[in-house]
C-alpha cells in the first residue's frame, strides 16, 4: 500500500475523487441557482426536486421508451427545461411583483408536490441505473484506480460549467442577460423582450439541474429524496460563495466538494457537517460571501 | 390585549374542548399553534422568513426528553430547561443569520438547522434514527399526575396561553412597534437610530425560545423526541401553518396550525396517507398564488369592508 508520511494515498485520492464528483454536482446546481437568481432575484427551492426529476426521467426513459443514457443526456434537460418554462410562465410570473419571499415559498410548494408524487409512485427506496457501456471499466493511475464514468462526470460538468460561464460573460446573448440583471426596464426600452428572456433563463437554469440529475443517475441511487438532501448543502454553498458571480458559484461548488472529500478522509464524523461549519465561519468573517458583492 | 367577549368565549371553548374532542389531538394542535405563533413573531412582525425553525422545536424536545429520562426533573423544570436550551441556540444562530436578509436569511437558517439535524442524528445521547422513546410525563410540581390526559391537557393549555400572551405583549410593546417599523421600512428604522440587527436578534431569540417551549411540551405530550421534529419538512410545515392562517395576524397561526394538524390527522387515518406531502405542497401553491393574506387575513378584510 502506498503511503506518504503516514497517509494512505489510495484512501486519500479515493476520497478526493468522491469529493470532486460531489463538487461537480454542487457546481452544476449552484450555477443554475445563480443564473436564475441573477435575473429573477429568487431562489428556486424546486432546483433539488428538478435534479431528482432529471434522474427519474433518465430511468423512466430507459425503462419505458428504450432511450439510452446518451440520448437522455440531451432529451431530459430539454424536457425538464420546458417544464421550467411552463412553471415560470404560469406560476412565478403572476406573483413577480410581490415580495420575493412568496416566489420562494411557491417553489418550495412545487418541490413538496414533486417529491411527494415520486415517493408515492416509486417508494422511498432507491432505484438503480446502470453505467453506459462506453464508460464502464476504469484506468489505473499510479496512486489510484479511476473509474471511467467518474472521470466523465468531472470532465462533462466542467465543460458545461465553463461553457455556461463563457456564454454569460463573453457573448452578446450573455451581455443582454447581464444588462437585464442590472436594469430590466432600460433593456425593455431598448427593444429586448425581457419577459421572454426571463422565462428562457429560468428554463435554462432548471435544465442544468435536469442535466445534473441524468449525470447523477448511474452513481447515486435514484430516489425521491436525493434532491432535497443535496439542495440544502447547495444552499450553504451559495451562502459561502455569494451570488455575486457565475464563476464564483462554480469555484465554490467544486472547492466545497473537495473540502468535504478531505474531511471524509481525515475526520469522517464531520463529513456531513463540514460545509455548514465553513458557512458559519464565512458568515463570521465575510458575511456577503467569498464572491459576494452586496452587503 | 383587551379581554373582549370574543376572547372569553374562546377560552370557554378551550376549557370544555377535551370533553368533546380527543385530548391528545387538541394538545397536538396547541403545541403546533404555539410553534406557529412563535414563528409568526419573526415572519409576520419582523419580516424574516426562517426556514430552519424546526431546529428550535426539536432542540427543546430533545433536551427536555433527555433530562426527564435521566435526571428525574419535574416536568415544569424539564420544559424550562428545554426552552432555555432553544433560546441559547437561538442566540447563537440569530447572531449568525440576522446579518443576511431576505432569501439569504432563509438559506442560512435552513443550513444551520441542517447542521443540528446531523448533530442529533450522530450524537450518542439522542438515540439516532429511533429518537428518545418512552419519556415519562412525570408529576407536575411533584404531585399532579400528568399521565392523566385531562391534567396534561390543562397544563398544555396553560403553557399555550402563557406563550400566546407573551407574543401578544411583545407585539404591542414599544419593542414590537420598532420590529414592525423594521419590517415596513428598514433603512428608515436605521436612520432613526435603531440598531436594526440587535432588534432582529432579540426577536429571533424570543421566537426560538418559544418554539423550544412548544417542542418541550410536545415531547411530554407524545413522550417522544425524534428526528422528525428537526427535519426541514417540519420547518416547511410551520411556514405553511402561518401562511395559511394569515401571517402578521395574532390568531392566524393558531387557525393555520389547527387546519394543518386537522388535515394531517384526517389523511393519516385513510388510504390518502401517501398524499400528505402532495396536498401540503398544493395548499402552499394555492396560498401563494391566490390567498396571500391567509384565512384570518381574508376574514379581517371582509369584516373591514362590511363593518369598518
Amino acid at each position: 500500500m502506498a503511503t506518504f508520511m503516514g497517509i494512505n494515498l489510495f484512501g486519500l485520492f479515493g476520497q478526493l475523487l468522491v469529493g470532486l464528483i460531489n463538487g461537480s454536482f454542487y457546481a452544476l446546481l449552484s450555477l443554475g441557482l445563480a443564473i436564475i437568481f441573477g435575473l429573477l432575484k429568487i431562489i428556486n427551492f424546486a432546483q433539488g426536486a428538478i435534479y431528482m426529476l432529471g434522474a427519474f426521467a433518465a430511468y423512466l426513459a430507459l425503462q419505458y421508451f428504450g432511450i439510452g443514457y446518451w440520448a437522455a443526456l440531451i432529451v431530459v434537460p430539454l424536457v425538464v427545461g420546458l417544464l421550467g418554462v411552463l412553471m415560470e410562465r404560469f406560476l412565478i410570473r403572476p406573483i413577480a411583483n410581490e415580495d420575493h419571499l412568496y416566489s420562494l415559498l411557491l417553489t418550495f410548494g412545487v418541490a413538496l408536490v414533486l417529491q411527494g408524487l415520486f415517493t408515492h409512485m416509486f417508494g422511498s427506496s432507491g432505484l438503480s441505473y446502470s453505467i453506459p457501456d462506453a464508460l464502464k471499466g476504469g484506468t489505473k493511475l499510479p496512486f489510484m484506480y479511476l473509474p471511467n464514468y467518474r472521470a466523465w462526470i468531472i470532465i462533462a460538468s466542467l465543460i458545461v460549467c465553463v461553457g455556461t460561464w463563457w456564454m454569460i460573460e463573453k457573448t452578446k446573448l450573455g451581455a443582454y442577460l447581464r444588462a437585464g440583471t442590472e436594469n430590466p426596464a432600460l433593456m425593455q426600452a431598448f427593444g429586448i423582450n425581457v419577459p421572454l428572456m426571463v422565462t428562457l433563463t429560468f428554463g435554462f437554469g432548471v435544465a442544468l439541474a435536469g442535466f445534473a440529475g441524468v449525470m447523477a443517475a448511474p452513481v447515486y441511487s435514484v430516489s425521491p429524496d436525493m434532491g432535497s438532501n443535496i439542495l440544502i448543502v447547495v444552499f450553504a454553498i451559495v451562502v459561502i460563495g455569494g451570488m455575486g458571480s457565475i464563476g464564483g458559484a462554480i469555484i465554490t461548488g467544486l472547492g466545497m466538494g473537495i473540502v468535504e472529500g478531505l474531511t471524509k478522509y481525515f475526520y469522517p464524523e464531520a463529513s456531513n457537517t463540514v460545509i455548514f461549519l465553513v458557512m458559519v465561519i464565512v458568515l463570521l468573517i465575510k458575511p456577503a460571501g467569498l464572491f459576494g458583492k452586496e452587503a | 390585549m383587551k379581554i373582549s367577549k370574543f376572547n372569553i368565549v374562546l377560552l370557554g371553548l378551550a376549557l370544555v374542548a377535551p370533553f368533546v374532542l380527543y385530548p391528545v389531538l387538541l394538545m397536538k394542535v396547541l403545541c403546533f399553534a404555539l410553534f406557529a405563533c412563535a414563528f409568526n413573531l419573526l415572519l409576520g412582525f419582523v419580516g424574516l422568513l426562517s426556514f430552519g425553525h424546526a431546529v428550535f422545536l426539536g432542540t427543546g424536545g430533545y433536551v427536555t426528553g433527555y433530562l426527564m429520562m435521566n435526571t428525574g426533573l419535574t416536568p415544569e423544570l424539564g420544559i424550562l430547561a428545554g426552552t432555555i436550551a432553544s433560546g441559547l441556540l437561538g442566540a447563537v444562530y440569530g447572531k449568525l443569520s440576522v446579518k443576511r436578509e431576505g432569501i439569504y436569511f432563509a438559506m442560512v437558517t435552513l443550513a444551520l438547522a441542517q447542521l443540528m439535524f446531523f448533530v442529533f442524528l450522530q450524537a450518542p445521547f439522542t438515540g439516532g434514527e429511533d429518537g428518545l422513546q418512552g419519556i415519562p410525563r412525570g408529576y407536575l410540581f411533584g404531585f399532579i399526575d400528568l399521565s392523566d390526559n385531562l391534567n396534561m391537557y390543562y397544563f398544555v393549555l396553560a403553557i399555550f396561553l402563557f406563550g400566546f400572551w407573551l407574543i401578544n405583549r411583545t407585539v404591542h410593546s414599544p419593542f414590537g412597534q420598532i420590529l414592525k417599523a423594521i419590517r415596513d421600512n428598514e433603512p428608515r428604522a436605521t436612520s432613526l437610530g435603531y440598531n436594526v440587527n440587535d432588534y432582529k436578534w432579540a426577536a429571533f431569540v424570543i421566537s426560538a425560545a418559544l418554539a423550544g417551549l412548544a417542542g418541550s411540551t410536545k415531547t411530554l405530550v407524545f413522550q417522544l423526541a425524534s428526528l422528525t421534529d428537526v427535519h426541514w419538512h417540519m420547518s416547511g410545515e410551520v411556514v405553511l401553518m402561518t401562511l395559511l392562517g394569515g401571517m402578521g395576524t395574532i390568531f392566524g397561526p393558531v387557525v393555520g396550525a389547527a387546519v394543518v394538524v386537522g388535515i394531517q390527522n384526517f389523511l393519516s387515518g385513510g388510504e390518502l396517507g401517501n398524499y400528505v406531502h402532495i396536498i401540503m405542497g398544493l395548499i402552499f401553491i394555492v396560498c401563494v398564488l391566490a390567498f396571500r393574506s391567509g384565512i384570518v387575513g381574508e376574514i379581517q378584510k371582509v369584516v373591514k369592508r362590511n363593518f369598518g
